[in-house]
Formats: C-alpha cells, sequence, structure tokens
C-alpha cells in the first residue's frame, strides 16, 4: 500500500513512529516522542487572569516559566479537572518559526511506544469531529484508535478544533 | 564554557569599528572639508584597515582598500581637495569594503574596479606623483602630548590690593587640564594678628596639560612680579615605573632635607605624621606632597588605559549568558532568605543578609555592562539621512544629542529599525522641497533632530523634524474610511495621532521608493509594544513633528512590589508605585457607585485588582490600595496585601500570550512559584475599556 503523503510527513519516511501516548477524556492521542522534553506531575499552575480557557496558567520549570494549556478544551472536551493522574507533558512545538516549550495537561499518560507506519491512516474525510489540520494520522493498536496529534497546528491555532 | 576566539571574527568586529569612523570622519568632512584631523582619522582607518586586512588574510579587502588609502595621502599632503564627490565616492567604497569584509565570495569585482576607476579619475590631476601610501609620510599617529607640571604659587601680600584675585588664576590652570589644588596655609597666622587684606595663602598645583610651558607662564603674566611662582615639569616616564614616594616629592620640592627624610625612615611609622611631628615640615605641606602623589598616580593611569586601552571586547552572548546567571542567583538568593527568615538562626539570617547585598551589587554591574551609549546607534543614522538627502533632492540636516544616554544592549539592537523608518518618513513626508520652504518662510535645509534623554527609570528618544507637521484633517478622513473613527466622533490628538501606528495606514497620495520599503509605521507600533515602551506623537502644523519613544532601561531586571490578591501574588513594578494606603472600611463600602479615594485632597480613581482578574474567594478586611502613576494620573491599585519589595528576574511569557493585556512578563518568586508582572498601563487601559463595556446596556 502507497504510503500518503501526510503519513509520511508524520514518519518522516522512517518504518515506524515513537510516540508517548496520552489520554484526553476517552481517546488516547499520540504525540512524536522527539516533540516531547518531560512528563511532570502536576504542580501549583499560576492562572493568568482574563486569558482564553485553553491557557490554564504558568510553571516553573527549573527556572524555566511555561505555559500550561487544557488540550481537551482545544478539542470540544469539557475542561480537564485535576486527579492523581493528571500529568503535564511538557513539548516543544513551533509558534510562528520560533520552537517555544509548552506544557499539555493530560488525563494520564500511558506509554513511549511505537506506532508502525503500516498501521497508520490518513484521517478520513467525513466522521471527524475534530479539525482536519490538527491531526495527522489515525493509527490503530488492536481494537483501538491512536490519534496523531498535528501539534504544531493545535498550539497555532486560536481555534478550537472543532470542525 | 568558554568560547574561543577567532583572530577572524576578531578583525571582523574591528573592522566594523574602523569602518564606522571612516563614515563618521567622512560625514564630517562633508560639512568642514578642511579640517586636518578629519583627514588623518580618515586616513588612519584606512590604514589599519589595509593593515590588519592583509594580516588577518583579507588580501582582497586590503588590495581594494590601498587604493582608497592612497587617495587619502594625496588629501592629507594637500595635493587632493576634499570634495562632496570625494565624501560620496569613498562612502560607496566603504560601503563596497564592508562587502568584502562580511560576503568576501560574493563580492561584486567589477563594482570594486568601477569604483577604483572613479578614484583614479579624481586623483588622475593630483596623482602625477604617485606616491606609496603605505610608507607612511609622516608619523601618523600623534604620540601623547601630555605632560604633568607642577606649580607653586604664593601670591604676593599685596596682590589683594592689586585687584587681583588668585583664585581666577587658579581657574585658568584648571581650564588646560586635570588640575589638583592643594592650598598651603602655614603662612596664615592666628586671627588677632591678621590683617584682612592680605593674601596669606600659597597653592601647590599639580596640572596634566598638553599646553605649552609658556601658555602656563602667561597664566602668571600679570602678578609674577609680585609673587613667587614656580613651574616645573615632573617627568611621567621615570615615575610610571613605580609610584613615586613622598619623601622624594618632599625633598625635590625643596620643604625637607634629604638628611630629615632618612632620619624619619630610620623610625618605623607614617612618614607623613612623622615629619610632622618632629616639626620638620608642615601639615599642609606634607597634605600638598601627598596630593601631588595621587594626582601623578591618576595621571599614570590615565595615560596606561590609554595606551593599552580602557575597553575589551566580549561577544555578546557570554553578557546574555552572565545575566542568565545573574537572574537563576536572584532567584536562588529569594529563596534563602525565605528560608533564613523561617529559621531562628541568627548567623544564616546575616550570611543570607551579605548574599542579598552582593546579589544586587552583582545584579547592577551585571546591568551596568549590559548598557550601551545610543550613540553607537545615532552614528549610523547620519547616513542613512546623507544618503536619502540625496536620493530625494532634498538638504537635510541631522543633528543628535544625548549620544551619551545608555540604554540595555538589547533595547538598543532592536531600536535600529524602527529609528531609521521614523527617520525617513520624517525626511521623506515630514520634511517639505526647498520651494515650498522657503515660500513658508523656513530655511531652505531641513533639520531631523534626534535626542535621548533619562527619565526615571525610562529612556526618551524623540525624532523631531521641523517640516509641515502631520495633516489632522487627512489622517480623520483616512480613519474614517478605514472604520478606525465614527464619523463626528471626538477624538484628542493622542488618539487621532494612533491612527497612524495602524497597519497598512497611510495618507500619502503617492508611495515613493523612500516610503514603501522597510518596516511599517505598525512594524515601529509593535516593535516598542514589545519592548514595553510606549510612543507618543506631538505635531504643530506647519512646525513640525516629534516622535518619542518611552522606553523602559533594562528588560532583564527590575525592582518590583510584590502584593497578594485573594491566593495569587502579582508584581507591580517599583517605578510606577508612589505609595500604600489602608482602602478604610468607610472608602470601601461607598465605592458601590463610585471608584474615588481622596489623598490629601486629591482625587484618586481605584481598580479593584480583585474584580478585574475575577479572583475567587473573599477580600481582606481590610484592603490596601497601591497608588501608581501613569504620565500626570494617579491610579489605586485595590490588592489583599502588599508583601514587600521583590528583586524581579523579567521571564517573558511565549508568544501564546500576545493577545494578553495588562501582564509584561512572568517571574519566579522565593518559594518557586510564577508571579505576574503588572503592566501598568495596559493593564489600566484594559479596566477603562472593561468598564466601558460594562456601563454600556
Amino acid at each position: 500500500m502507497p504510503l500518503s503523503s501526510a503519513i509520511e510527513a508524520a514518519t518522516g519516511g522512517r518504518d515506524a513512529l515513537q510516540v508517548l501516548t496520552l489520554g484526553l477524556a476517552d481517546e488516547i492521542f499520540a504525540i512524536a516522542t522527539e516533540r516531547v522534553h518531560e512528563v511532570l506531575d502536576v504542580m501549583p499552575i499560576t492562572r493568568i487572569p482574563n486569558s482564553r480557557p485553553f491557557i490554564k496558567g504558568l510553571i516553573n520549570v527549573r527556572g524555566k516559566v511555561i505555559t500550561v494549556t487544557d488540550l481537551r478544551t482545544k478539542f470540544g472536551m469539557p475542561p480537564i479537572t485535576c486527579t492523581p493522574d493528571t500529568r503535564i507533558v511538557v513539548l516543544e512545538v513551533r509558534l510562528g518559526d520560533q520552537p517555544t516549550m509548552v506544557g499539555a495537561l493530560a488525563d494520564r499518560v500511558y506509554e513511549v511506544t511505537e506506532v508502525a507506519a503500516a498501521a497508520l491512516e490518513e484521517v478520513p474525510r467525513i466522521g471527524m469531529r475534530w479539525r482536519a489540520d490538527f491531526i495527522q494520522a489515525i493509527g490503530k493498536r488492536g481494537s483501538d484508535f491512536i490519534i496523531i496529534a498535528n501539534i504544531d497546528q493545535v498550539f497555532a491555532s486560536e481555534e478550537s478544533a472543532l470542525a | 564554557m568558554i568560547v574561543g576566539t577567532d583572530p577572524a571574527e576578531t578583525f571582523r568586529q574591528e573592522a566594523a569599528d574602523l569602518l564606522a569612523q571612516l563614515e563618521g570622519a567622512l560625514l564630517d568632512l562633508e560639512a568642514v572639508p578642511e579640517d586636518r584631523s578629519l583627514v588623518d582619522q580618515a586616513f588612519r582607518a584606512l590604514h589599519t584597515l589595509k593593515g590588519s586586512g592583509a594580516m588577518f588574510g583579507w588580501e582582497a579587502l586590503a588590495a581594494f582598500t590601498h587604493h582608497i588609502e592612497s587617495t587619502f595621502a594625496l588629501v592629507r599632503n594637500g595635493e587632493l581637495k576634499v570634495t562632496r564627490d570625494l565624501v560620496s565616492l569613498t562612502l560607496a567604497a566603504a560601503d563596497h569594503i564592508r562587502v568584502l569584509l562580511d560576503r568576501p565570495e560574493s563580492a561584486d569585482h567589477l563594482r570594486g574596479e568601477a569604483l577604483l576607476a572613479s578614484f583614479r579619475d579624481l586623483t588622475g590631476a593630483a596623482g602625477q606623483s604617485h606616491q606609496d601610501a603605505s610608507k607612511p609620510t609622516a608619523k601618523s599617529v600623534a604620540p601623547s602630548s601630555e605632560r604633568v607640571f607642577r606649580i607653586r604659587f604664593r601670591p604676593g601680600r599685596n596682590v589683594l590690593a592689586f585687584g587681583c584675585n588668585p583664585l581666577l588664576l587658579l581657574g585658568e590652570l584648571r581650564a588646560l587640564g586635570t588640575c589638583t589644588v592643594l592650598p598651603i596655609t602655614d603662612a596664615v597666622p592666628t586671627l588677632e594678628e591678621m590683617e584682612p587684606t592680605d593674601c596669606l595663602v600659597a597653592w601647590d598645583v599639580l596640572l596634566t596639560t598638553s599646553a605649552t610651558r609658556s601658555a602656563l607662564d602667561e597664566v602668571f603674566l600679570f602678578v609674577a612680579d609680585q609673587s613667587e611662582v614656580g613651574i616645573s615639569e615632573i617627568p611621567l616616564e621615570d615615575s610610571s615605573a613605580a609610584g613615586r614616594r613622598l619623601g622624594e616629592i618632599l625633598v625635590e620640592r625643596g620643604d625637607v632635607a634629604p638628611a630629615d627624610i632618612d632620619e624619619g625612615l630610620g623610625r618605623q611609622e607614617r612618614l607623613g605624621t612623622l615629619l610632622v611631628k618632629s616639626g620638620k615640615v608642615s601639615e599642609d605641606r606634607i597634605a600638598s606632597a601627598l596630593g601631588e602623589q595621587r594626582h601623578l598616580r591618576e595621571a599614570n593611569k590615565a595615560r596606561e588605559t590609554t595606551v593599552s586601552g580602557a575597553t575589551i571586547r566580549v561577544p555578546a552572548e557570554r553578557l546574555d549568558s552572565l545575566m542568565d546567571q545573574v537572574g537563576e542567583l536572584v532567584i536562588a538568593q529569594a529563596r534563602l532568605m525565605q528560608v533564613a527568615m523561617a529559621d531562628a538562626n541568627p548567623l544564616l539570617k546575616s550570611i543570607s543578609e551579605d548574599i542579598e547585598r552582593l546579589a544586587a551589587e552583582l545584579r547592577d554591574t551585571a546591568m551596568g555592562i549590559r548598557m550601551l551609549p545610543i550613540g553607537t546607534l545615532f552614528g549610523r543614522f547620519r547616513r542613512v539621512v546623507h544618503d536619502l538627502s540625496r536620493e530625494l533632492g532634498k538638504a537635510v540636516e541631522l543633528t543628535t544629542a544625548g549620544e551619551e544616554t545608555e540604554l540595555d544592549k538589547t533595547v538598543i539592537e532592536c531600536l535600529n529599525d524602527p529609528l531609521v523608518h521614523l527617520i525617513r518618513n520624517a525626511v521623506d513626508h515630514g520634511i517639505e522641497d526647498a520651494a515650498r520652504r522657503v515660500a513658508a518662510g523656513k530655511p531652505e535645509g531641513g533639520r531631523v533632530h534626534l535626542s535621548a534623554v533619562h527619565s526615571g527609570a525610562q529612556v526618551l528618544i524623540t525624532i523631531e523634524d521641523d517640516g509641515h507637521g502631520l495633516d489632522r484633517a487627512a489622517i480623520r478622513a483616512k480613519a474614517e474610511e478605514r472604520g478606525l473613527l465614527q464619523p463626528g466622533q471626538e477624538v484628542g490628538d493622542a488618539e487621532l495621532f494612533a491612527c497612524i501606528f495602524q497597519a497598512g495606514f497611510s495618507t500619502a497620495a503617492a508611495v515613493t521608493n523612500v516610503s514603501g520599503r522597510g518596516v511599517g509605521m505598525d512594524v515601529v507600533k509593535r516593535t516598542i509594544d514589545g519592548l514595553r515602551g510606549t510612543i507618543e506623537v506631538t505635531s504643530a502644523i506647519g512646525e513640525g513633528t516629534a516622535i518619542t519613544l518611552k522606553l523602559p532601561l533594562t528588560l532583564a531586571i527590575i525592582d518590583g512590589l510584590l502584593v497578594r490578591v485573594g491566593d495569587e501574588r502579582y508584581v507591580v513594578p517599583l517605578s510606577a508605585v508612589e505609595e500604600c494606603v489602608e482602602l478604610t472600611r468607610l472608602e470601601d463600602s461607598r465605592s458601590g457607585g463610585r471608584s474615588f479615594l481622596n489623598i490629601r485632597g486629591e482625587i484618586v480613581a481605584f481598580i479593584r485588582l480583585r474584580r478585574l482578574f475575577e479572583t475567587p474567594g473573599e477580600p481582606e478586611v481590610i484592603q490596601k490600595v497601591v497608588i501608581v502613576t501613569l504620565g500626570e494620573t494617579r491610579i489605586g491599585l485595590v490588592v489583599d496585601q502588599v508583601i514587600g519589595q521583590h528583586q524581579t528576574v523579567i521571564k517573558s511569557l511565549s508568544r501564546m500570550h500576545r493577545d494578553l493585556d495588562g501582564f509584561s512578563g512572568a517571574t519566579i518568586l522565593g518559594d518557586g512559584a510564577v508571579a505576574l508582572i503588572l503592566d501598568v498601563p495596559h493593564l489600566i487601559k484594559f479596566a477603562r475599556d472593561r468598564e466601558a463595556t460594562v456601563r454600556t446596556p
């Protein structure tokens, strides 16, 4: 099966994509590991008054001030509530042309795993609640679907992911 | 980590400086073509460029520069006159040298050849007796001619009666150079015996000067008859090896006999004290000799620094990382202080206080290193104006003031593009052509004045032109057309002029080559906003326009006031804070309909941060008001608690927050938590806008 350009972009032409899988509500999302800096336990977050609901606030990561975001609101889910499983995933995203460190709240973090390029499929044109450009590809793992997010697009966009 | 210094990089930096010097000298020469010292300056810059260029392997640059240098050798010898053409041509050559320096591989050889041909044309007549400039015809560097003189001046008793004021003579000496004046009062008797019209004081003067001996004699010309004047030169060379000893000085001056010195030195005490005690010499004379010692030491130091160069070059990244580390240190120190305060150990407290002091000093020093005089930037604009005025055929002169005003290096770097744009605008749009200027009764040549001045924790940079001023009607029409203003809406100048900073806003009928390129006014505004600065525009029809940029001194660390609202903490920049008062319960309960305080008879409006920030929880029983100043107005910010002063290391927020109003950045507190820094002007604007929307149903 010839791989589509979107999937090739996601895997960088390799046979498999190494990802960190994390849970947002009932969905499993995956983010390429080279974009993941670290996973932190939840710590006190400084709220920013009058900011967009997507932005939860600021944290101090070893002397650097990093913005923490709630990906759930981006994907049209209800805002996150913190549980013992909640984690902050520190990512490197490109905003404009600058690489920027951003924290993303996840309901839980599963594992670092490989998704074979052959198990990736293009985003279906219909049957999707989310904007197509937020998602790079969909992977299958057993009976589950893994949503491989295009994080640069997610963070660059001002709107929510609902199409 | 130490970054190894690449000799090629060192040469590049040095060459950039030399080119700047060359350009400065050329532009000055255009105004005063016969100034020899400027010709020398240009020649030296070219000579050094050629010499070190060849040494570091920039052969093409050295070869090219050689020809320009030859031309200037002719100028130095008086065989060639400085003309406008020569200046323009040399400026063009300097540009070519810059290309050869930065991108030698992409340099256009034909352009270089063409320039050299033009130079040959220019020197054609004069250059018959072509001579090799690489052999300097004269000593190109003038030797330092500063000398130190010792002058003992004992005016005659009766000089005052002759109407001579010795102090005026001392003033004349001061005007000649660096001067140390030491009075000798040993001839002054007790009050009962003193004749008030007698002059009984003598002076020892140490003067470091480039003036000649005869110039010094001239000072005393009219009093020499009645007074005792001794002038002798102190050779600096022999005294530079080691500081001169007190004894040597005293003997040389004839105040003490060598035998007395030896006797004094035999006893192990400070020589000065000893000699005074033993009555060999008066205290004044010792003080005077000690003054000489000091003066010589300083003269030597000054000489050494001019010889070895008082500056060193440091790569900018090292300064940046130094500043980062100082920032981390300040944060760590805040943590230490928190621990020390919670602990009963007095020793820990005292160490913590020492570290606090050291960290604050280190912060100031590190910040001082990053400060650059804005003159480095102004120099470039002379070239911009020079080129522009030729291009547009308008005679425009750029005057500058306050070049020594210092600003953080990052701020200066960011200012180049906005200032170039504002200057271009002033020359292109502001200043009229010669015919219209004359018709308006103004001098034919326009003037753009660029000035910088410190004002508290801010620096004000003003670009002023004497052109026709902003056309309010045209701006208004354009603003209405673009929907920025409602027709008939009353606006002040500030609001109206703010429109010119909107993207794509132009009232110019035709876009010229000059105004069409580079950054727009909206980019100017965005850059200044990014530096947490503000822009003010004033303009008078027919008289000109002044644009003032108000910028903070530094972007790295500020003094802040830490306050608490609910469970949240915020930093208010201390430079904006005027005072803190309590919000009495009476004022609080009254403020349902109005939010004013009476501060010593003056009405001060206040904003409840709790309400503005939608902070959860109940307010403190007694709230505090932090009074901040914003230009002329004072505004109160209501908080729950004023925690205290806080050294605030500014961490800028990521681009995700570019829509955020009211905060200029964040900082890390002693306990590791993050606190937001209030951007007072924007916060107040935000609060006003919000109130306006609340009021309109």
